[in-house]
Formats: structure tokens, C-alpha cells, sequence
């Protein structure tokens, strides 16, 4: 129930905006953050916004994504 | 270099004793399943899921409520596609649409509203349900609902918040917990220092998680550290999206929409402040009000185990319903049919290799 | 709860399908030939084995990007077809139709399912049609059944994995389920992902021509990759495990996944084929797979193992273990 999915804004209007995740694009309300911006990543959940990360959050989840069994040793 | 997993290893056994921690949000108990993130785990450390699932602590006369209002003419009830199944009394939302009621699954509260403004001739009902990340999205639709005087829509609210029902597992004497795996998108909205209380008063380490099977056993390892230490804080682990402060915009919008009310959690009873009410300002939207919902006596089967399991105090192994009468195709409790729920959780991933 | 109406769980491929089988139609109608419920019965007429099959569609929308009903109900009963090892040679059409049902889209419909049996040489040699008023269908059903020629010297089936066989897949998984699932209304979700619908006895037919021994051949289509080897496991009283970061799953599809809160292991596919042989035979096996352009991206997936029987498990991503449950089926209605 807590599903939230990172998603980049694709288009902007006043109050929502599309956004994609890798690709899939669905609209969202985007009145619960603070200025939004194309090409902002934020977190979606029930269709809202509820999050804005900067670059460097999005790239800490692209490397935690990236590093698979974790049994492996992490460089 | 040490992985993850040997970290975690290594700290545990510099705990020297068993040791349990809870997490509270249904979204993590199923990562912890789905990524099998629980056999990496040794074996001194337990992981237990507590009340999470919005749906599983729902009582089933907030069921039987909503069952009596699709079954009125010219009502369509709009519902998160989890609370399709979940058995009421004596019937459930999907046997409704079944016999010709008029259930719709939305994904979002806005898409409830815009269903209301579609259909003005019919009385639209969202059934509001879920924790401090929902709760937001549901004002914002009863407060843009008032704005725009979409008077056929309203919420029937079974908002509930997680402060005060973790205060309550630590004041029940059965429940045992070490430390908390905090939600991670609750705590987006609400900020991270609404669990200082936790760690302050009550000495318990605290983690605020993300959801990457990753964030879990790093918040596992950052949570054994503070036992090693003996330290009881709040920390986060999910950097990336909680602040202490949070979302505000969020706060104000709850808070301009709802109060806090008591609230019944199934299998723990009444816990104080733990619920949201909608405010006396916006009752044309409270379709509690709205309808003269009567919530009645619920009637539970006396070998249901789900109220322990919420409290993390049996596992799903321990219900003679469990794989046997109860399965996800004909489940008995909420626990089982919710699709975060613990025992729908073991069932699916784990708990038949155990058995 | 009984259940004491249809529900449309009952029919979504998985757990609550087989349900209903086994609560209605299994008691009225069990014979050896229908026993085995494999994906077509097996026939033998004069010491020649037949596959028979039928199928209905009622996929909503009928037109969606990839496909159309028309192309859908060819290819899901040749695909029927060829899990049993046969060439697809006879069918019949029979449509239901509504009333207002535009003629233009109904004339496409036709000149598809033209197409795709020219495709793989079948011919419709019998038909059937009704109509019914406006309202009581969404548009057009289909139903097509079908005969086709067994061509392996053994018996292929739900029920012949062996321990120590691989799991191998030919493509990447859920296209068809995404596809579909971005038309409806209600759902509101955009998505570049196309259906894979598409007739795979040219493909098995390569497969065939290794002379290797398969043993069973399954399409995952509603209930997806989870209700097939739950499917199997279970007929074959074995274990399957499945390597999760073997499975191939596109970005647009974990995309439209992650957005819905879908698992790709359950969405319908209809160009896919899973096929469990001997390891020793897998290099062959794949060499033909890539050969044709249906089976380009294929690959070993997962094994056949001696326990735990009956049960289907994931080695996930990061190392753990899980199962892979059967889905009870209310994903999504109306998707094939």
C-alpha cells in the first residue's frame, strides 16, 4: 500500500504533470511539492507526487539497483 | 572489503543474544518475502512484521459498512484494488460487483473525484484507507472536492497513523521488539522526528528504511550498531526521500482536512489518536455523516490468529487456519487476503517451504 | 466464503480457474483423453496422433497495439497446438457478434485472422455466427478450435519434466498483458510497449527439427511465466527454480510494472513458449531457438529440480529464495 515509485517529469501543467517510469507515463498531481520541474525525479505514490529528489538521490537508487546478489562483495 | 551480508553477520554476533526487530509498514514485509531477503538474515536476527497493512488492521465492520453502501442504488463505491477481497461478515466487495453492485478500482483518490464529476447523477464513495502516505491524497480530493462543489463525492475515512500504535506494541507486555524498521514513505510525509519519542522514552533503536532489499538490510545492520553501541536513536537509512521535517505541504493539507481521532485496529484494539476523522468542516464529503453509516459488531472466527500476527506476536506457522482452511483463494482474515498481509506474505513466498 | 456466483477471478488463468475446473467441470466430464488439461488433447485416429484445441477470446479492446482479436485467436490456438508438438492444419471460427458493431472494424478483424493463418498454413474449413442486441457483448467474441498433425515421436505434456531438464524461454516477458492493459479506460497509463501475439509453430517446428527429446512445451499465457511452471511442477511432481536475474524483462514492461504495482512473472504473453528438455540436449535446442527470429533472445532460465515437489521457486536478484506462487487470477480481466 505504501507503493511509491520513482518517476521523471516528462511534461508540466499547473497541477500535474506526466510523468515516466523507464518509459511507462501516467499523469500526476504534483500540488504536494515544491516547485516541480521538467526533468525532476520524484517519488509517486496513489497518483500524487509526494517527493522531489535531486540528482544525487536518484543516482544512490540507480547504484543500489545496480548491485545485484549481495553476497557479492560491493566495490 | 566486507559485503553487506557479512557485516551484518559479524555485528550480530557481536549482539550475543537473539534479537527481533519489527518493521511496520506492509510494503516492507513484502519486499523482506518477495527478494528472499529474510534467508540472508542470520539467525540471531529476527524480522517480524507488525501492523503495516492498512487493510489487515481495518476492522471488518468498515467492510461490512462499505457493503452496505454499494449495495444502495445510484451509489458507486471507488476502492484501491486491495480492498476487493478482503472478507466482511458475510460477503466482500468482489462477490458485490459480482451480484451487480457498482464497485469501481481506482488507482488514485483523484481518480475518485473525477469519477464523481463524470457521474453526477450517481453518489460516489472512496473508501479511505492507508497510512500517513495516503492520507495526504485523500484531503487533497475531499479539499478540492469543497473547492469545487463536487457534492456527490465523498470518504468513508478509516485513516490510521503510526506513532501511537508503535507506542502501543511497546507497551503490550506479549510483544518484544529490539528495534524499529520505520516506514519509509510514511516518514516522507510525516519527517523522521516524529520516532524521537520512541527512541527517547521508550530506549528503542529506530531505522527509517527504504525499499530496495539493499535499504532493508542496511537498516538491519545500522539498527544491530546501535545495539552493539547502546544507543537508541533515530536514524535514516532512506536518506534519499525522508527529512526530519518532511513533506509540509503534505502536514497542512491533513491537517486542514482531518483531526485525530481514536481508532479501532483489528487484533489490538482501540488505540488513542491513532485515527484520523474528517473534519466537521468538510462533513458534506464524510460519508460517514453523509450516509448515517452505522458500524455494527463484527463478527470474527474464534480461530483467526490474525490480531497476534499483527502484533508480531505469532507468526502465520502458528494459526491451524493457515495453508489449511485459510489460503489466499479462500482467505478467512485479513492478514491472508491483503496483499501485503503477513500470512498472504508467507503463504505466497516462504511459509510451505517451512511447513 | 463458497463461492456461489462467477467471479471474474474464475477467469484469469490461475489458481481460481483451475478451481472451477476441478469444482464443475472435471466431475461432469473426466475422461483419460481430457484428463491431463494440457494445452490441447492428443488424439489417436487410425495410429496417427492429433492435437485438438479450442480457445475463446474476448480480449477488450479488440484492436490494441500489436495485434487484434482476430490475429490473437489464431495464434493462441496454433500456439495451443504446437505445445503439443503439432503442426496446425484444420479450424473453426465462430464469432459472437453485437449489434452495432461497425463493419469496417469487423472487416478487419476478418482479413487478419486471413493473414495470420497464411502465416503458418491453416485453413478455416468451418464457422459459425450469432449476434447478439447491443450491450451484451463488448463488441465481438471469438472462439476458434483447432486440429493439427503431431509431429514427435514422443509425448509432450504438462506432466513429463524430469529432474535434472532446464527451463528454457525465447524472449523477453508481459508485453502482451502491458500492451493491452495500456487501452483500457480506467487504468490511464501510456506505454510504448507493443503485444508479442504471434504464431509460434514455425519456431517449435525448428525446435522439432533438432530431433532432441522435449518434454513439455508451455505458452504463459494468462497467469503468465508464474501459473506455467506452478502448472508444470505440480502435473510432473517436481520442483522448478527459476533465476530471476535470467529472466528478460524489458524496461518499458518493469516500467509499467513498477507503476502499477504489477509482478511481470504473472502478465499474459502470447508469443512465448517455455521448453524443458535434458541439459545435455539445451545447446542444440538453443542454437535452433536462435535461428528463428521468435527465438532470438532465447535462453536457459531455470532447471527442473527433485524437490520441493509440486512447487515453483525464484532465486531472486539478491541472493534469497522465494516461491513463485500461482497467481488466483484477478490481475487484470479480459486480457487474452
Amino acid at each position: 500500500m505504501c507503493l511509491a515509485v520513482p518517476a521523471k517529469i516528462v511534461e508540466l501543467n499547473d497541477s500535474t504533470a506526466t510523468i515516466s517510469v523507464e518509459g511507462a507515463l501516467r499523469e500526476v498531481d504534483v500540488s504536494l511539492i515544491e516547485e516541480p520541474r521538467l526533468g525532476d525525479y520524484v517519488l509517486v505514490h496513489a497518483g500524487f507526487a509526494i517527493h522531489k529528489w535531486d540528482k544525487s538521490e536518484v543516482e544512490e537508487l540507480e547504484a543500489i539497483r545496480a548491485a545485484t546478489d549481495l553476497r557479492e562483495v560491493l566495490t | 572489503m566486507k559485503t553487506l551480508v557479512e557485516t551484518v553477520d559479524e555485528l550480530a554476533g557481536r549482539v550475543g543474544r537473539d534479537v527481533k526487530f519489527m518493521e511496520v509498514c506492509g510494503t516492507h514485509t513484502m519486499v523482506a518475502f518477495r527478494t528472499g531477503l529474510r534467508q540472508l538474515l542470520p539467525p540471531g536476527v529476527c524480522l517480524i512484521s507488525g501492523p503495516g497493512c492498512p487493510v489487515c488492521v481495518t476492522g471488518i465492520n468498515y467492510i461490512d459498512a462499505a457493503i452496505e453502501l454499494c449495495r444502495q442504488p445510484g451509489v458507486i463505491v471507488a476502492t484501491f484494488g486491495d480492498l476487493l477481497r478482503v472478507p466482511g461478515s458475510d460477503s466482500s466487495l468482489e462477490r458485490e460487483r459480482a451480484a451487480g453492485a457498482n464497485v469501481r478500482i481506482v488507482y488514485s483518490p483523484s481518480d475518485a473525484l473525477v469519477l464523481a464529476r463524470e457521474c453526477p447523477s450517481k453518489r460516489v464513495v472512496f473508501l479511505g484507507v492507508g497510512f500517513e502516505t495516503t492520507a495526504p491524497t485523500v484531503a487533497w480530493a475531499i479539499f478540492r472536492a469543497a473547492r469545487d462543489g463536487v457534492s456527490n463525492f465523498s470518504v468513508l475515512c478509516a485513516h490510521k497513523t503510526m506513532p501511537h500504535a508503535m507506542e502501543a506494541l511497546l507497551k503490550d507486555q506479549q510483544v518484544e521488539i529490539d528495534g524499529f524498521i520505520c516506514p519509509g514513505h510514511v516518514s516522507v510525509i510525516t519527517g523522521s522526528a516524529m520516532y524521537r519519542f520512541i527512541a527517547e522514552q521508550y530506549r528503542i533503536p529506530c531505522v527509517v528504511s527504504g525499499f530496495e532489499a539493499w535499504d532493508m538490510l542496511k537498516s538491519v545492520e545500522m539498527l544491530l550498531r546501535q545495539v552493539v553501541e547502546g544507543r537508541a536513536e533515530v536514524e535514516v537509512e532512506y536518506s534519499r526521500s525522508v527529512t526530519e521535517r518532511g513533506n509540509v505541504a503534505a502536514q497542512r493539507l491533513m491537517e486542514e482536512v482531518f483531526e485525530e481521532c481514536d481508532a479501532g485496529w483489528r487484533g489490538i484494539g482501540t488505540i488513542g489518536k491513532s485515527g484520523l476523522a474528517i473534519r466537521p468542516k468538510y462533513a458534506a464529503f464524510d460519508a460517514a455523516r453523509v450516509f448515517e453509516v452505522k458500524y455494527g459488531e463484527a463478527h470474527v472466527n474464534p480461530l483467526c490468529r490474525c490480531g497476534g500476527i499483527l502484533r508480531g506476536v505469532y507468526t502465520p506457522l502458528d494459526c491451524k487456519l493457515f495453508g489449511r482452511a485459510c489460503t489466499p483463494t479462500n482467505p478467512l482474515g485479513p492478514c491472508m487476503v491483503s496483499s501485503e498481509g503477513t500470512c498472504a506474505a508467507y503463504y505466497k513466498y516462504e511459509g510451505r517451504l517451512a511447513a | 466464503m463458497k463461492h456461489d456466483r462467477i467471479l471474474l477471478a474464475h477467469g484469469g488463468g490461475g489458481s481460481l480457474t483451475r478451481r472451477l475446473i476441478e469444482e464443475i467441470f472435471e466431475p461432469e466430464f473426466d475422461n483419460p483423453i481430457l484428463r491431463p488439461l494440457d494445452d490441447s488433447a492428443v488424439l489417436v485416429m487410425d495410429g496417427k496422433g492429433y492435437a485438438f484445441t479450442t480457445d475463446s477470446y474476448v480480449v477488450k479492446p479488440y484492436f490494441f497495439p500489436g495485434g487484434d482479436i482476430g490475429r490473437l485467436a489464431v495464434c493462441g490456438t496454433v500456439n495451443d497446438l504446437a505445445m503439443q508438438g503439432a503442426q496446425p492444419y484444420w479450424f473453426s471460427l465462430s464469432f459472437i457478434l453485437e449489434e452495432g458493431l461497425p463493419w469496417a472494424d469487423l472487416q478487419k478483424i476478418v482479413q487478419s485472422i486471413r493473414k495470420t493463418a497464411a502465416e503458418v498454413g491453416v485453413e478455416i474449413v468451418t464457422g459459425d455466427t450469432k449476434v447478439v442486441e447491443r450491450g451484451k457483448c463488448e463488441g465481438l467474441y471469438i472462439n476458434t478450435a483447432g486440429i493439427g498433425r503431431i509431429q514427435t515421436p514422443n509425448w509432450l505434456g504438462s506432466a513429463n519434466a524430469k529432474h535434472g531438464d532446464v527451463v528454457i524461454l525465447n524472449g523477453s516477458l508481459g508485453e502482451h498483458g502491458v500492451a493491452v492493459m495500456s487501452q483500457r479506460e480506467g487504468i490511464a497509463f501510456q506505454t510504448s510497449v507493443v503485444s508479442d501475439c504471434a504464431p509460434l509453430w514455425p519456431l517449435v517446428k525448428e525446435i522439432l527439427s533438432t530431433g532432441v527429446e522435449i518434454h513439455a512445451m508451455r505458452d504463459p499465457t494468462r497467469g503468465g511465466l508464474a501459473m506455467a511452471v506452478c502448472d508444470i511442477a505440480n502435473a510432473s511432481g517436481v520442483g522448478i527454480r527459476l533465476v530471476e536475474s535470467a529472466l528478460p524483462v524489458s524496461r518499458e514492461v518493469r516500467g509499467a510494472c513498477e507503476l502499477l504495482g504489477l509482478d511481470p512473472l504473472t502478465i499474459a504473453n502470447e508469443g512465448k513458449v517455455i521448453v524443458i528438455c535434458r541439459r545435455v540436449d539445451a545447446e542444440s535446442v538453443l542454437a535452433a531457438m536462435r535461428r528463428h527470429p521468435l527465438g532470438k533472445d532465447a535462453r536457459i532460465i531455470g532447471e527442473v529440480m527433485e524437490k520441493p515437489v509440486g512447487m515453483a521457486l525464484l532465486r531472486t536478484t539478491i541472493g534469497g529464495e522465494r516461491i513463485i506462487d500461482m497467481p488466483t487470477g484477478e490481475d487484470l480481466p479480459r486480457i487474452c
